[in-house]
């Protein structure tokens, strides 16, 4: 199944996800198909005037831009998804969209869909981090 | 008293509460708050699944799930928060929406600067009210009778003659004195009807001049523009059931309006900027030396890419243009470009407070630009309904409502 990650850049939700068989939807991928074009309109992620408009689909031109743009690269993986994994107040170092605004729209979208979501709490300590792997495997499992 | 419930944030420390409230009084409406319990909050936004930073948009939140769990009664909702507050543009959009589904409650949306009056808001009010107060008045679809319709519009006055639901006399004028030119395309179209005025049985004025003409003329019906192009274009297009998006590009401002059965549910009305109304592209015609009428057919051979424009501003707008006619850009593409740009704007400044139901139907005098309704299609996806006498809406709508007093 296609599970969107949430933070989007996390590398451990990211290889959870497609560790227990699924697919993660996540900045990575999002981000790497615009720098693999031949041609780079706007480095350094390629994310366009265009994809900004079309950020308009999530949120209204007086949203700023920067939400705009994020949720254009976000949006339509959260309209692919058929699960998510969310990390609540997950520090920076973890992963982040670098804007709490489009933070708070992400976990929004992802409510609006009625997918299966897990909420899980950042790890502070040995045990918090193996339960949070536990939780995450058996989402993950369940989902299959 | 027809009672608007306010979801807001921000307006009583942005000296317009008091504004909000005297535009509803003015067309008899009062303003409500839904009654919230300070512990039902966090589990409302929870809930919602959207939970902003600030408090008051929580408030708001927690009002809004009061009216969709029907748990308070009002009648119409107006939701409204500060211009450029991005967690607010957010919250006001997704409510909107929420309202929508979970209720069957007209809703209109806003975002207000210090400067909001209470002019301002008298139509959205009034077209509140009107579809509220005036169901069975809506409900009309076919016109009876002999009536008419006067549209005075900021840039043409247009009437309309209308006998047991057919069009027999039509006539339009740019407007200059609201009297003078209403009665003008009036005994014009009288004429073309072979109908005395002293037969008329009832007469709907809209538009900007509608009171004056209404005054002056002794109308039975004196409606917003909002609800009676709804009615307008719907009977014209042949749409009196089911769901519909009306696009109206208009000379001053713009609508977008949301209609199930032929009322609407949820509009927007633009008026800010002139570059993304139908004056930019009588600017634009002006500078081609062309007539506005040809200004579409003109497009149709252009090609928009090649003729850069994209500016917010008719000043800046007309600067582009010159800047392309001075590198040689052909009139084709400067002019597919003006209506391309003022379809990107109406689509990026205000399609995005409405949820766009398919059909599309434009309407307006800018509906005859064939090369606007081409870059709209271009700009949506799909290509809109343009109904015959689509300049008509307003004064068919009038004339079709007001057969209903008769």
């Amino acid at each position: 199944m296609k599970v969107f990650i949430d933070p989007p850049n996390s590398l451990v939700l990211f290889d959870l996800v497609e560790r227990f068989g699924h697919e993660p939807l996540s900045s990575m991928a999002a981000i790497q198909e615009r720098i693999d074009k031949l041609e780079i309109d706007m480095p350094p992620m390629n994310v366009t005037i265009d994809d900004v408009i079309k950020g308009l689909k999530y949120a209204g031109i007086e949203v700023p831009s920067g939400v705009r743009g994020r949720l254009a690269l976000w949006g339509p993986l959260i309209d692919e998804a058929e699960a998510a994994i969310i990390m609540d107040d997950a520090p920076f170092a973890f992963g982040c969209v670098g804007c709490e605004r489009t933070q708070s729209m992400v976990k929004y979208l992802l409510k609006r869909r009625g997918i299966p979501v897990l909420h899980v709490e950042y790890p502070d300590t040995d045990d918090e981090a193996k339960n949070f792997v536990i939780q995450a495997k058996e989402f993950l499992e369940g989902l299959k | 008293m027809i009672k608007i419930a306010q979801l807001s944030c921000g307006t009583e420390y942005s000296s317009v509460q008091y504004e909000i409230e005297k535009a509803a009084r003015s067309v008899g409406a009062k303003v409500v708050y839904p009654d919230v319990s300070a512990a039902d909050i966090n589990a409302a936004v929870e809930r919602f699944g959207f939970r902003p930073r600030s408090p008051q948009l929580k408030l708001m939140i927690a009002r809004a799930i009061q009216l969709a769990d029907g748990l308070y009664d009002a009648d119409a909702v107006f939701i409204t928060t500060c211009f450029r507050c991005a967690e607010g543009a957010l919250v006001r959009n997704e409510l909107r929406r929420f309202i929508q589904e979970n209720t069957r409650l007209p809703v209109v949306t806003y975002s207000f600067t210090e400067r909001l009056k209470a002019s301002q808001l008298l139509t959205r009010m009034e077209a509140l009210v009107t579809i509220v107060s005036r169901k069975e008045l809506l409900a009309r679809e076919k016109q009876s009778g002999i009536t008419v319709g006067l549209d005075s519009g900021s840039s043409t006055t247009k009437a309309v003659v209308m006998v047991d639901n057919e069009i027999v006399g039509k006539d339009w004028t740019p407007s200059g004195d609201v009297i003078q030119s209403a009665t003008y395309v009036l005994e014009n179209a009288l004429a073309e009807a072979g109908i005395k005025l002293s037969e008329v049985e009832a007469m709907g004025t809209t538009g900007y001049g509608r009171y004056s003409l209404g005054k002056h003329f002794k109308a039975k019906l004196v409606q917003e523009e909002l609800t009676v192009n709804s009615k307008g274009a719907v009977w014209l297009a042949d749409r009196q059931h089911g769901e519909a998006t009306i696009i109206d590009i208009g000379g001053m401002d713009n609508k977008a309006i949301t209609v199930r059965d032929g009322v609407p549910d949820n509009f927007t009305m633009g008026g800010i900027c002139a570059g993304a109304s139908g004056r930019f592209l009588e600017m634009t015609s002006k500078r081609l030396k062309i007539e506005v009428t040809e200004l579409g057919e003109l497009a149709d051979r252009g090609d928009w890419r090649n003729a850069k424009m994209n500016s917010y501003c008719s000043v800046f707008g007309i600067q582009d243009l010159v800047t392309s006619l001075g590198d040689g850009k052909s009139f084709e593409d400067v002019a597919a470009a003006a209506c391309h740009s003022v379809a990107e704007q109406v689509y990026e400044q205000q399609l995005q407070e409405i949820d766009v139901r398919h059909p599309i139907i434009q309407v307006g005098g800018t509906s005859l630009i064939s090369g606007l309704v081409t870059a709209v299609g271009e700009v949506l996806g799909e290509k809109p309904i343009v109904p015959p006498n689509s300049q008509y809406i307003g004064a068919v709508g009038g004339a079709l409502l007001s057969s209903g007093f008769m």
